[in-house]
């Protein structure tokens, strides 16, 4: 009987540990643009995860219903209004969500900024999910990987004034030397247009007799150069890669126009937020040159604009595609 | 009559046509292979067929600047339609299709007729409202090629005696538009109206509901070429054929359809689609800086502008002029 009345009340005390302990978990808010979206829904997930890794972490996944800056400063508000430990947010507008998210930062609110990032003035930190050199190198590593032997790749880009493909291009050149035996022949633009993609991809099929894959960093081309490769009987001969959404790549991975392509896993982007959130709440300082921690991810290393890279794009291939191809 | 021939506009394009080829042949040797030129006249049967239906508008002294809106909107919805009932066959879908886009055409010729609003006007609003429309359909959301039905995406691409049923279309609605133009009443409106509006009135002829009429067959032909355009790329979204509605204008002046109304042959039409058609799947393979390639098809259409602009002038015969010279 007494052993009975022991294990009761061990029993009590320790619901009531939990308790209190529940009453002291750590709270952060992941606001996304807009809710019912599949990237941010995976985003959430990969919150969850973090917040089961860390332990004692609530996780308040929220958005307005329509992407619009307005609905997120009052989804602030209320977080604010709720005294949340930490605020990360993708922002519908880089500048209008400052006043309300630095309202947030002097009651003591830890603010970041991922995916889509928020001015300087309105987040401690900023998180990419990627950077321009990172992508760069991808894009050809994503070709060079299956041509063990070499061989020559072509870029299909979207318009030849358009600044991020520029970039990712510039890019690449640098890292070239470094995948010996891959020979890029030519870039040609596609202006995002699916049939000037289709043309330019068939154009490239004819003039480069020995051409063995074609990287296109834009989602019009990659879509575009895959029905092209698909069309000229030319699967398995040409491999499509680049960068494209798994919802638009999924077929063209079925039928093995594309072997592989890349962005950025949402996932792994939500899971970094919210450790990243979790280490400032534990006191962690950010500003240029800070190293944080993100798991399972690495770390962080700030920039002179208090930004980021979480890290290389993440690959796509026939192994992952049906666990994404629905959510974004 | 020999005079007459070589002098024809039409015969003078053809030339200049077999000029071009051969001045791409000089660069690229493999453009004249018989199945490089198939694969070019397939491309370019989405707009010769658009071509057709924009000459019989312009033949009214009408024009349809809606005709690439249209086709994104048939194109969404009948895409919309074969991802959420895929047991629904194609040649139903194709009658979808054509009816959607009869509607929207008819909405122009409506518009024109009943509220005598400047065509120019009428299909400039209608654009922006039918991309509007792809949007507000769609959600901003792609369908792609593994949402679309095999059945869907295989018909223009099957073959018939060595040509895809895209390319037949091209012709067979070619020799529909002739019997149309040379046979029927409705055809020698067409012309009447746009040569002499008045006096076509008093040769009994309802100059409104002649261009409604040419605005429908030109909604018609629209909404089957978005059909064809969407399972022949195998995505469909909002921008698809943005801007095609200036090359299709740029078709019928080339091929000699006079803006001013009244004066043009399907086979100008026909050819002034294939001029384009032959450059734009030239310059892919002839390696001109993408720069250089917009200013290239403009200058082509300028050309053939000032040439049809200099035609004008010994156009028609003068009867009475005549008969007063032989008198006096």
């Amino acid at each position: 009987m007494k052993i009975l009345f022991k294990l009761c009340t061990a029993a009590l005390v320790s619901v009531a540990i939990a308790g209190t302990a529940q009453a002291q978990d750590k709270r952060i808010a992941l606001v996304v643009k807009a809710l019912g979206i599949g990237f941010f829904e995976a985003a959430a997930k990969g919150g969850e995860e973090a917040a089961a890794e860390i332990g004692g972490v609530e996780v308040i996944y929220t958005g307005p219903t329509d992407t619009t800056a307005e609905g997120q400063i009052e989804v602030i508000n209320s977080l604010i209004a709720q005294k949340v430990d930490a605020i990360a947010v993708s922002a519908n507008d880089q500048d209008a969500l400052v006043p309300t998210l630095k309202k947030a930062m002097q009651r003591g609110i830890k603010v970041i900024s991922w995916d889509s990032g928020v001015a300087p003035d309105g987040r401690m930190l900023h998180l990419n999910p990627s950077s321009n050199a990172l992508i760069g190198n991808m894009i050809i590593k994503l070709a060079a990987d299956h041509l063990p032997d070499g061989g020559d790749v072509a870029v299909l880009s979207a318009s030849a004034t358009a600044t991020n493909q520029n970039i990712w291009i510039e890019e690449m050149g640098k890292v070239q030397d470094q995948y010996k035996g891959i020979n890029v022949v030519a870039t040609v633009y596609g202006d995002d247009l699916a049939d000037k993609s289709y043309r330019e991809a068939e154009g490239l099929m004819k003039t480069h007799a020995d051409l063995k894959a074609i990287i296109a960093p834009s989602t019009v081309a990659i879509v575009a150069a895959s029905q092209a490769v698909s069309d000229a009987g030319k699967t398995g001969e040409i491999n499509v890669t680049g960068l494209g959404l798994p919802s638009e790549m999924a077929g063209h991975i079925e039928s093995g126009a594309s072997k592989s392509f890349a962005i950025w896993n949402p996932i792994d982007l939500g899971y970094s937020a919210v450790m990243l959130a979790n280490s400032l709440i534990d006191g962690a300082e950010a500003g240029p040159g800070a190293e944080l921690d993100m798991g399972r991810m690495g770390t962080l290393t700030l920039d002179d604009n208090s930004e980021g890279a979480m890290s290389d794009p993440f690959v796509y291939d026939e192994s992952n595609i049906d666990d994404f191809k629905d959510i974004f | 009559m020999i005079k007459r021939l070589l002098t024809s506009r039409e015969l003078i394009l053809a030339v200049a046509i077999l000029a071009l080829i051969a001045l791409i042949a000089l660069k690229f040797p493999a453009f004249i292979e018989t199945s490089n030129l198939l694969d070019a006249f397939n491309d370019t049967s989405p707009l010769i067929i658009l071509a057709l239906g924009q000459m019989v508008v312009i033949l009214t002294r009408c024009i349809d600047l809606s005709v690439a809106a249209n086709l994104a909107l048939t194109g969404m919805i009948v895409a919309m339609i074969n991802t959420q009932f895929p047991a629904v066959p194609v040649p139903l879908l194709i009658i979808v299709a054509i009816i959607a886009g009869s509607l929207m055409g008819a909405l122009n010729g409506l518009l024109t007729w009943k509220l005598d609003i400047p065509p120019i006007v009428v299909t400039l609003g209608t654009m922006t409202i039918f991309r509007g429309l792809v949007f507000v359909l769609s959600e901003g959301q792609w369908i792609n090629a593994h949402e679309m039905s095999a059945s869907f995406k295989a018909f223009p691409r099957n073959e018939f005696l060595n040509l895809p049923v895209l390319s037949w279309f091209a012709i067979i609605i070619a020799l529909l538009v002739i019997v149309m133009v040379s046979r029927t009443s409705l055809g020698r409106a067409f012309y009447a109206v746009g040569g002499n509006p008045n006096a076509a009135v008093y040769a009994g002829i309802d100059v409104g509901r002649t261009q409604f009429l040419a605005f429908t067959i030109s909604g018609a032909l629209a909404g089957l070429t978005g059909y064809l355009w969407v399972s022949r790329y195998a995505v469909a979204y909002v921008d698809i054929a943005g801007g095609f509605e200036l090359d299709v204008v740029a078709a019928c002046v080339i091929g000699g359809i006079s803006i001013a109304g009244g004066v043009g042959t399907v086979a100008g039409a026909f050819l002034g689609a294939i001029f384009l058609g032959v450059i734009k799947n030239a310059l892919p393979v002839i390696g001109i800086s993408p720069f250089a390639q917009l200013a290239i098809s403009g200058a082509a259409i300028i050309i053939a502008v000032a040439f049809n602009a200099s035609y004008r002038n010994t156009k028609g015969r003068l009867i009475l002029k005549h008969d007063e010279a032989v008198n006096g």
